[in-house]
C-alpha cells in the first residue's frame, strides 16, 4: 500500500498552498520528486496513481509527465545512483574515461544495476557544473572534478553507508 | 580590473546570509525602489539602463516589461528561469548559491514594477541542494519585513516561491517553462499570444533570466544611466561568463564587456591560458547552441579587428564569420579536441532534450546524430557532410521554439569552420578511431609559455 507520512503529506499540502484555487496540478512535479524520494527512488504506476489521487488529477496526466523529465526513473534503481554527465564540456575534461573507469569498477554497463543492487549508472547530460567537471550527480548533490581515484572514494563511501 | 557589480560582495564572509547581506548594503536598492519611486520610475530606469536579457536571447529587459497586459482584476506573475542547462552555463547557479539575496532583492524590485504579488523561481531539478538555500534567504527575508504582506509598510504584497522542474533543457525556454510550471510536459506553447499577455495560468507573466533579475539591483542602485555607461554601445553593463573546457581556471567571471577575447583567455585575472601549453584550436563563446570559432576568427573578426566580449563585436560577421554572446557560456577546445567529435555530443545532447513536438526537431536531431556517430565511428560517407548540411538547415527556422535553431546551428558551424577535420575523419578512419586528429587551425596569439628550467 502506497501511502506518504504525515511529515511527507503536510508537506504535499505546503506545496499545494503555492498556488492559486483550482491549479493544484502545479504540485506535480514537486510532489513526484517527493514520491521518488518516498518510494525506493523510482515511480511504479501504483505511485503515480497514488500521486494523482493526491493532487485529484487523472493518472494519465501524472504518467505523461513522469515519462516526458528525465529526473523520474521508471524503473527500479540501486540504492545508489550514479548519473555521469557525458555532454561536451564534462567530455573535453574526460568524462568518457569517468564513464568507462565506473563501468570497469563495478563490472556493470550504463543502465545497468549491480546484483547487490547497491549501485546504477547512468549517463545524463549536462547539468550544469561544465566549470567542475568531470562530473556526477549522487542523490541531491554533485560530485565534482572526478578522477578514478575520487571515484574509488565515493563507491567505498556509499558501501560503508550501506553497511556493506 | 573591471568593474563588478553582481559579484563585488561574493567573497565577504557570510553574504549568503541576511544579515550580512543587510551589513553589506542589500535591500538598499529594494528600499529605495518601494519607498520612493514608482513602479514607472523603476521601469524607466531599466530602459535607460540598457539591460538585456542574461539568459541568451539578450532581449531589453525594459522593453519586455513593458509589453505585459494589465487587465483589470487579473494577477499578474513574474517567473524566475533558474532552469539553468545550456551546456557550458553556470553562472546562475554560482548567484543562487552565494548570493540568493540578491537574487531575492531583484526579484522584489522586479514583482514591484510589475505588479505581480507571487513570484516563482523554477529551478532546475538536479541543483537539488540550492531550493534550500533559497528557501532559507527568503524565509529571513520574510522575517525581517522585506516578503510576505505589507512589504516595510509600504502596502505592497510578495510571496516568493521555488519551484524544481523534472530534468528537461527545453523548460528553460519561457513557455515551456511556464508549462512545467503548470504541471504539465514542458512542451512549448506557440507565440503568440505571449507571455506578457497570456502566461502563467492564462496570466500575464514575465519570465526573466536569475542573472538579468539579479542585474536589477545594482541599476537602482547607482541609476539606469551610470550602469548604461558601463561597457560598450548596447552591450551596457556587467555579464557573468562561466568559463570551462580547456583552461587553467575554470570558473564564474563577471566582465564589463570591455575586454577582448583574448584577454579573457589568456589574462590571469580570467581563465589563465590553456594547460599544458597546449595551443587554442576553437571555442564556443556562449553556451553549446552558439556558433564555434576556429581560433584565428575568435580572436580577430573578419575585418581584422581584435574580437572583444560583448554583444556586438561577437555577433560581427554574422553566422559566416561570427558567433553570439548568449548565455555566456565560455567552452575552450585545445589542440587536441576533435570538433567532429564535440559536434557529436552536443547533437546527442539536443536530441535528447528535444521535446518530441516538432516533426523537423524530433526526427532531424535523431538524424544529426546517427551520420554523427558514423563519421565518428569511421564509416562516414563524403556525402554524409552535404546530408548533414542539408538536415540541418530544414530543421532551423521550422520549429516552434528555438530548441530547433540550437541543435542546428552548432552542425552548421562546425561544418562551415572545420569542414576539413570532416572530410579527414572520413578519409581516415583508422587514424580518427584512434584519436589522431591530425588537424588544427590555430592562431597562437601569444607564444607558447616555456617551462622555466
Amino acid at each position: 500500500m502506497i501511502q506518504f507520512s504525515e511529515e511527507k503529506l503536510n508537506k504535499v499540502k505546503e506545496i499545494m498552498a503555492r498556488y492559486p484555487e483550482g491549479k493544484q496540478k502545479s504540485a506535480l512535479i514537486p510532489v513526484l520528486h517527493l514520491a521518488q524520494e518516498a518510494f525506493g527512488g523510482w515511480l511504479s504506476s501504483d505511485t503515480m496513481d497514488y500521486v494523482a489521487s493526491l493532487l485529484q488529477i487523472t493518472n494519465i496526466e501524472v504518467y505523461e509527465v513522469a515519462t516526458f523529465y528525465s529526473m523520474f526513473n521508471l524503473q527500479p534503481v540501486g540504492k545508489y545512483l550514479f548519473e555521469v554527465c557525458q555532454t561536451g564540456p564534462c567530455m573535453v575534461n574526460g568524462s568518457d574515461q569517468i564513464i568507462d573507469y565506473i563501468k570497469q569498477k563495478l563490472g556493470i554497463g550504463v543502465g545497468e544495476t549491480t546484483p547487490d543492487g547497491l549501485f546504477t549508472l547512468k549517463t545524463v547530460e549536462c547539468l550544469g557544473a561544465c566549470g567542475y567537471a568531470p562530473m556526477m550527480q549522487l542523490g541531491k548533490h554533485y560530485r565534482e572534478h572526478l578522477t578514478p581515484a575520487k571515484v574509488d572514494a565515493i563507491i567505498d563511501e556509499c558501501r560503508a553507508k550501506a553497511g556493506n | 580590473m573591471g568593474r563588478k557589480l553582481l559579484l563585488d560582495k561574493a567573497h565577504i564572509e557570510g553574504i549568503r546570509y541576511y544579515d550580512v547581506y543587510r551589513k553589506n548594503g542589500g535591500y538598499a536598492a529594494a528600499e529605495k525602489a518601494l519607498k520612493s519611486m514608482t513602479t514607472d520610475q523603476v521601469l524607466d530606469e531599466v530602459k535607460k539602463s540598457g539591460l538585456r536579457g542574461r539568459g541568451g536571447a539578450g532581449f531589453p529587459t525594459g522593453l519586455k516589461w513593458s509589453f505585459i497586459a494589465k487587465p483589470e482584476g487579473v494577477p499578474r506573475y513574474l517567473v524566475c528561469n533558474a532552469d539553468e542547462s545550456e551546456p557550458g552555463t553556470f553562472k546562475d547557479r554560482y548567484l543562487m548559491e552565494f548570493l540568493p539575496h540578491l537574487l531575492i532583492e531583484g526579484l522584489l524590485i522586479s514583482s514591484y514594477t510589475l505588479g505581480a504579488n507571487s513570484t516563482y523561481i523554477y529551478i532546475r531539478g538536479e541543483y537539488a541542494w540550492i531550493p534550500d538555500i533559497l528557501e532559507e534567504a527568503i524565509a529571513e527575508a520574510k522575517k525581517n519585513g522585506w516578503l510576505g504582506k505589507n512589504i516595510q509598510g509600504t502596502g505592497f504584497d510578495l510571496e516568493i516561491y521555488v519551484q524544481r522542474g523534472g530534468g528537461a533543457y527545453i523548460c528553460g525556454e519561457e513557455t515551456a517553462l511556464i508549462e512545467s510550471l503548470e504541471g504539465k510536459r514542458g512542451n512549448p506553447r506557440l507565440k503568440p499570444p505571449f507571455p506578457a499577455v497570456k502566461g502563467l495560468w492564462q496570466s500575464p507573466t514575465v519570465v526573466n533570466n536569475v542573472e538579468t533579475l539579479a542585474a536589477v539591483v545594482p541599476i537602482i542602485n547607482i541609476g539606469g544611466e551610470e550602469y548604461a555607461k558601463i561597457g560598450v554601445g548596447k552591450s551596457t553593463g556587467t555579464k557573468l561568463i562561466s568559463a570551462c573546457g580547456n583552461i587553467n581556471k575554470p570558473g564564474v567571471y563577471e566582465i564589463d564587456m570591455t575586454i577582448s577575447v583574448e584577454e579573457f583567455i589568456y589574462s590571469e585575472e580570467y581563465c589563465g591560458g590553456i594547460p599544458n601549453g597546449k595551443r587554442l584550436k576553437a571555442c564556443i563563446p556562449g553556451g553549446s547552441s552558439v556558433p564555434i570559432l576556429p581560433a584565428n576568427l575568435l580572436l580577430t573578426t573578419a575585418k581584422g579587428e581584435k574580437r572583444m566580449m560583448n554583444y556586438e563585436s561577437l555577433n560581427d560577421g554574422g553566422f559566416a564569420t561570427g558567433t553570439m554572446m548568449g548565455s555566456g557560456g565560455f567552452i575552450v577546445l585545445d589542440e587536441d579536441q576533435c570538433v567532429v567529435r564535440h559536434t557529436l555530443s552536443l547533437a546527442r545532447f539536443y536530441h535528447h532534450e528535444s521535446c518530441g513536438q516538432c516533426s523537423p526537431c524530433r526526427e532531424g536531431t535523431g538524424w544529426m546524430k546517427r551520420v554523427l556517430l558514423n563519421i565518428e565511428n569511421g564509416k562516414g560517407k563524403m556525402s554524409d557532410i552535404d546530408l548533414l548540411w542539408d538536415i540541418q538547415r530544414k530543421i532551423e527556422g521550422n520549429t516552434i521554439c528555438p530548441l530547433g535553431d540550437a541543435a542546428a546551428w552548432p552542425v552548421a558551424a562546425a561544418i562551415r569552420h572545420f569542414r576539413d577535420e570532416f572530410e579527414w575523419h572520413i578519409t581516415h578512419p583508422e587514424e580518427a578511431l584512434k584519436r589522431n586528429f591530425g588537424l588544427a587551425h590555430y592562431a597562437d596569439p601569444l607564444p607558447v609559455p616555456q617551462p622555466v628550467a
